[in-house]
């Protein structure tokens, strides 16, 4: 039995747990898939993730498990996988999963591979994960005892592909008993920093820029090729993190995600955590000096060179139209 | 405050691995190291609190003889002393992370620390594991991504990052391991001065004895596969913008 731990927040279904549930189908063979979810009152989303082609939903219902806390999810989750027994438990690399799973992991002293990006089942079931900042692929299997934990990389599989059933799978409530004086984190409700002044998402088109632009001033060329193009100036987290544009304008895991027509890649090396905020892009353009940066497998168009001279050369180039 | 900051050695970012004949490793020959950088974030955030609070900043690491340089670069940074867990199996491109922090918290166990911080992630293998397995090895409660950190002993309270624009406060009691995202501070650097008093501070080395069981093993290496067709477009910078503008016109049509 394959187990998917959905996740979800105020009753809503993180849309990753789709992704989820569409790798723990490649993986799964014949073998039945399962989900658990936790939450107070996690109905709504219990209800939503029993579309998809599932044995059971099962549901744990606690006030321990919410707000979200680590000690709280492993304590459930390793009382959840001792009663359900699957073979792989299968979740989103989200950064929920990041905190709590490699706990989990350590806590039954399983495998846990993790932010893979592929699956090849077989006798010996191997995963596939980037490594050297997308530069290489590793392959990797997981040793030892069951059950074998794995997340997948957001992106890297469809939700939209998940296959749904043909009726609701049942959905089950899930008793573990669960013990307070073991969860150690206090955590408050969730909040964002300021209202968000610029919604990336609407942009039709976008300039962003990454490290290879160097310094501050060096932003000027970017805005110049922004208004001629029409497009939003955008960024990788490290050019928000030096301060040189406002967090507001970050493209990424831990920023906007955006899908223009245009995606236009100024030195942005194609880190993973920057490539599933623009990936859903319909037409990228990369201008990088590094042949070898991984932002060209996801190109439609590449020029490898230095930015400083191609892009005033665009820029001449949009004036004279 | 005793702080421990666990510091990875990394390639650097511009370096292009290619993979050796066993298809399981990389040509380590022409690669130059550097500290990880959600690691150097981490150390700042450990210097910075050590500066407010006092007692003393711990740099540790877990890896071959060359991972010294990591250590070295803390402690002219600011660190008061070192440990170096050293063995040649820690660094390679298949390490499972749970080896990794079994050894590290076997060599930090004794040393009763009440604050311990690491990067977020590795800039190499990006596992996003070696923090949070090293808090269950040694019995402590954690917090991840995390963009600030406030001492007030005794307990710490941290606010995390979530995903896309949210944070969230997340209070534990002390002891604690928390793992620092990049940004969370603005970097220093060694001065000469720095640099000369680093030579005289302690580098203790643990070489381990035996490592934990790996739970993963890397079957091989190899380069991504395209997804997409990419056109790459050629010429002098005047020649290539004049196409890319062109095709960027008739043939994507994203542009009037």
């Amino acid at each position: 039995m394959i187990l998917v731990v959905a996740e979800q927040q105020g009753g809503k279904l993180h849309r990753a747990s789709w992704e989820a549930v569409a790798a723990a189908q490649e993986l799964a063979g014949d073998r039945p898939i399962a989900a658990v979810i936790l939450g107070a009152g996690p109905a709504d989303a219990a209800a939503a993730l029993s579309a998809a082609a599932l044995s059971a939903v099962h549901v744990i219902d606690s006030p321990l498990v919410e707000p979200y806390t680590p000690d709280a999810y492993v304590d459930a989750l390793v009382k959840a996988i001792g009663e359900l027994r699957p073979d792989y438990v299968v979740l989103a690399h989200t950064y929920r999963t990041r905190d709590f799973a490699p706990k989990l992991a350590a806590r039954l002293d399983r495998a846990l591979v993790s932010d893979c990006v592929g699956i090849r089942p077989g006798s010996k079931t191997t995963f596939l994960r980037p490594v050297f900042q997308g530069k290489l692929v590793a392959e990797v299997a997981a040793e030892g005892e069951p059950p074998h934990l794995v997340s997948v990389q957001i992106g890297a599989y469809r939700g939209d592909n998940a296959k749904r059933g043909a009726a609701p799978a049942s959905v089950t409530p899930l008793h573990v008993a669960l013990d307070a004086s073991a969860i150690r984190q206090k955590a408050e409700e969730p909040f964002q920093e300021a209202r968000q002044a610029v919604d990336l998402s609407q942009a039709e088109r976008i300039v962003a820029v990454g490290r290879g632009i160097k310094a501050q001033e060096h932003l000027a060329v970017a805005e110049k090729l922004a208004s001629v193009l029409g497009a939003q100036l955008a960024a990788s987290r490290p050019i928000c993190d030096s301060g040189w544009l406002p967090m507001e304008r970050q493209i990424g895991s831990s920023g906007q995600t955006v899908a223009p027509k245009l995606y236009v890649a100024l030195g942005i090396s194609g880190a993973i955590q920057h490539v599933v905020g623009m990936k859903g892009s319909r037409t990228i353009v990369a201008i990088n000096k590094d042949a070898d940066a991984p932002i060209f497998e996801i190109a439609d168009y590449g020029i490898v060179g230095d930015l400083f001279e191609i892009v005033p050369a665009m820029i001449a180039e949009l004036e004279k139209r | 405050m005793r702080i421990a900051v666990c510091i990875k050695q990394v390639p650097t970012r511009e370096w292009q691995p290619r993979i050796d004949d066993t298809k399981r490793g990389v040509r380590e020959q022409d690669a130059s190291f550097e500290m990880n950088e959600p690691d150097a974030y981490a150390l700042e955030e450990a210097l910075r609190l050590r500066e407010k609070h006092g007692g003393e900043v711990v740099a540790c690491t877990a890896g071959p003889a060359r991972a010294s340089q990591v250590l070295r670069e803390a402690l002219a940074r600011g660190a008061d002393r070192a440990i170096h867990v050293e063995d040649d199996r820690l660094s390679s491109v298949g390490t499972d992370p749970a080896v990794v922090a079994g050894a590290l918290a076997e060599a930090v166990r004794d040393e009763k620390f009440d604050l311990v911080l690491t990067g977020l992630q590795s800039d190499d293998q990006g596992a996003a594991q070696t923090g949070v397995i090293l808090a269950e090895r040694l019995g402590l409660p954690h917090a991840t991504i995390v963009m600030e950190v406030q001492v007030q002993e005794p307990h710490v309270r941290v606010k995390r990052e979530l995903e896309g624009g949210w944070f969230q406060w997340v209070q534990m009691p002390l002891p604690a391991l928390v793992t620092i995202q990049s940004g969370i501070n603005q970097l220093r650097y060694a001065t000469l001065k720095g640099i000369m008093g680093a030579k005289k501070k302690e580098i203790r080395k643990v070489v381990p004895t035996a490592l934990p069981a790996s739970r993963t093993s890397l079957v091989s290496l190899d380069v991504p596969r395209k997804t997409k067709q990419t056109q790459m477009v050629a010429g002098s910078p005047a020649d290539a913008a004049k196409t890319l503008v062109a095709k960027l016109k008739d043939e994507a049509r994203v542009i009037e």
